[in-house]
């Protein structure tokens, strides 16, 4: 449990807010030209990492708009928050 | 040589005030190489060990352990066993996990306190009796024992069950498997590792893997804390940190590992003789012989290794059980703990090969690994030594995320996920 700085509305109870996995998965340009094994690693494989994870959120009992958080997994502490279509801070 | 347990040594110990049992497995410092190596000492693993041991005679193997045995996942269950999936494929899985159980005290000369205390499920919309009652066909067509039950029978087999009309998720049937039940979850990884260690499997404990060193596509060893270990295969056992393991050896797993929370009330008489699971609302609940209720809650929808998780989750749950059972409402709960669950896009476990030669894994068991903790182990030591896996778990290869042929029990398993 912890609370989320939407960048819409403010600082909010984690529970206002539905998880979207893995951010920046871009969805394939050519979607009829890829293999098997390129769709498994679209639709199935993620990084899970433990630790500092790129990911989407949606404020669902809010705004309803999403946008991504850059949070780490180990601890569950925020480092930073951007809107959608923003190029992610690094490291 | 193993003492074994009996009546005997338990009265010649009482002479002695208990001051002199045997060591129930040894604290061997790892050897330079070895035939196979586990990662992971939870059950799961430790049962993978003792089955190489047993049934393919592979002596010279470790199991290497971050914590102590049992302390993650396995000491963080609700101990639920059964065996009732709808798919024909996790059918024979599950089953054969239970069919394990229903002998293995026996065989580790460990008591697991295995109980077949029947586990239900309930129904509360029109929709649940109709999975319901299709899952309790198609089990019996597996062999199977499950049954449907009216809203009287379910009152009748637990009467402590609110099953009156006006709830708000009203019970509108359920299923029975009286071959189901629960065990002593602790008991299961020390009996597996006592039995293992008798056999000569070294346990290393607060031995944590830091690399996975390959040659190519093969393997060659694993890099720990307590130094360089060279073997030419390694089953990867590790639960929730499955994917951290995959990442070393640069491979990428189709899990999200999440935070999953139980807990358990003060102690208190006898009250349910049984496992009531309820997917709807999503409560469910046993009594331990110490006579706590063990009471599970839900996932949370992010990755997380924090192993806590969110309050609300835990409150949905208490919110579900006070309705279903009033006369649970001034209990007091005494603990509540969290454990990191790696779930599968179809819920489904894997126990398979990989692109790496020699690197298995026994991952993605989700919210409901315990049960299968025997029938996991026998098959994951038949995979590792044979470089092939059993028929009962050719489905679960990490191959079905490529070719769509998926064992999908995410609502079928008659437990939400």
């Amino acid at each position: 449990m912890f609370l989320i700085n939407c960048p819409y509305c403010g600082e909010r109870d984690q529970q206002e807010f539905k998880a979207g996995g893995e951010a920046h998965i871009e969805r394939p340009k050519q979607p009829t030209e890829l293999s098997d094994d390129e769709w498994a690693e679209y639709l199935f494989m993620r990084k899970n990492i433990k630790g500092v994870q790129y990911e989407r959120w949606n404020h669902a009992h809010g705004c309803r708009k999403w946008f991504n958080v850059v949070r780490d997994t180990s601890n569950d502490e925020i480092k930073a928050i951007y809107k959608m279509g923003e190029k992610p801070p690094s490291q | 040589m193993r003492n074994k347990y009996s009546v005997f040594s338990l009265i010649k110990n009482a002479l002695s005030y208990h001051e002199n049992w045997q060591r129930a497995w040894k604290d061997p410092t790892p050897q330079k190489e070895y035939d196979a190596v586990i990662v992971g000492g939870g059950g799961h693993g430790l049962a993978t060990a003792y089955y190489l041991a047993k049934k393919h005679n592979m002596n010279n193997i470790a199991v290497v352990e971050k914590g102590w045995i049992g302390g993650g996942n396995t000491g963080r269950n609700t101990t639920i066993i059964r065996s009732n999936y709808l798919w024909d494929a996790s059918a024979g899985l599950y089953d054969h996990a239970l069919k394990i159980w229903e002998g293995l005290s026996q065989e580790l000369n460990y008591n697991v306190m295995f109980s077949q205390r029947g586990v239900m499920n309930l129904a509360h919309n029109l929709q649940d009796v109709r999975d319901l009652k299709r899952r309790t066909h198609a089990n019996r067509l597996n062999g199977i024992d499950a049954v449907y039950l009216s809203t009287e029978e379910v009152n009748k087999f637990c009467p402590i069950i609110n099953t009156s009309p006006d709830i708000r998720y009203p019970v509108l049937g359920g299923t029975l498997q009286r071959r189901a039940g629960t065990a002593r979850h602790d008991a299961v990884a020390w009996g597996y590792a006592r039995g293992a260690d008798a056999m000569g499997v070294d346990i290393i404990q607060n031995c944590e893997v830091k690399g996975i060193k390959r040659k190519g596509d093969s393997v060659e060893g694993i890099e720990t804390s307590k130094g360089f270990i060279k073997t030419k295969k390694v089953g990867v056992v590790a639960a929730g940190h499955s994917s951290v393991i995959a990442n070393m050896a640069g491979l990428k797993l189709p899990l999200e590992s999440k935070p999953l929370q139980a807990l358990v009330s003060e102690p208190v008489k006898p009250i349910i003789d049984t496992v009531v699971m309820s997917n709807a609302v999503h409560a469910y609940v046993s009594q331990s012989d110490k006579g706590e209720l063990v009471i599970g809650a839900g996932t949370d929808d992010y990755v997380s290794y924090t192993q806590k998780g969110s309050h609300q989750i835990v409150e949905g749950t208490l919110n579900a059980i006070l309705e279903l059972y009033p006369i649970f409402s001034r209990m007091r709960m005494l603990r509540q703990w969290g454990g990191i669950v790696d779930i599968c896009p179809d819920a489904s476990p894997i126990l398979s090969k990989t692109s790496i030669k020699g690197l298995y894994f026994n991952c993605g068991w989700g919210t409901g690994g315990f049960k299968a903790t025997p029938g996991s182990g026998d098959l994951f030591a038949h995979t590792i030594a044979n470089d092939e896996p059993h028929k009962l778990n050719a489905a679960f290869n990490l191959n079905r995320f490529v070719s769509g042929d998926l064992v999908d029990e995410h609502g079928a398993a008659a437990v939400a996920h």
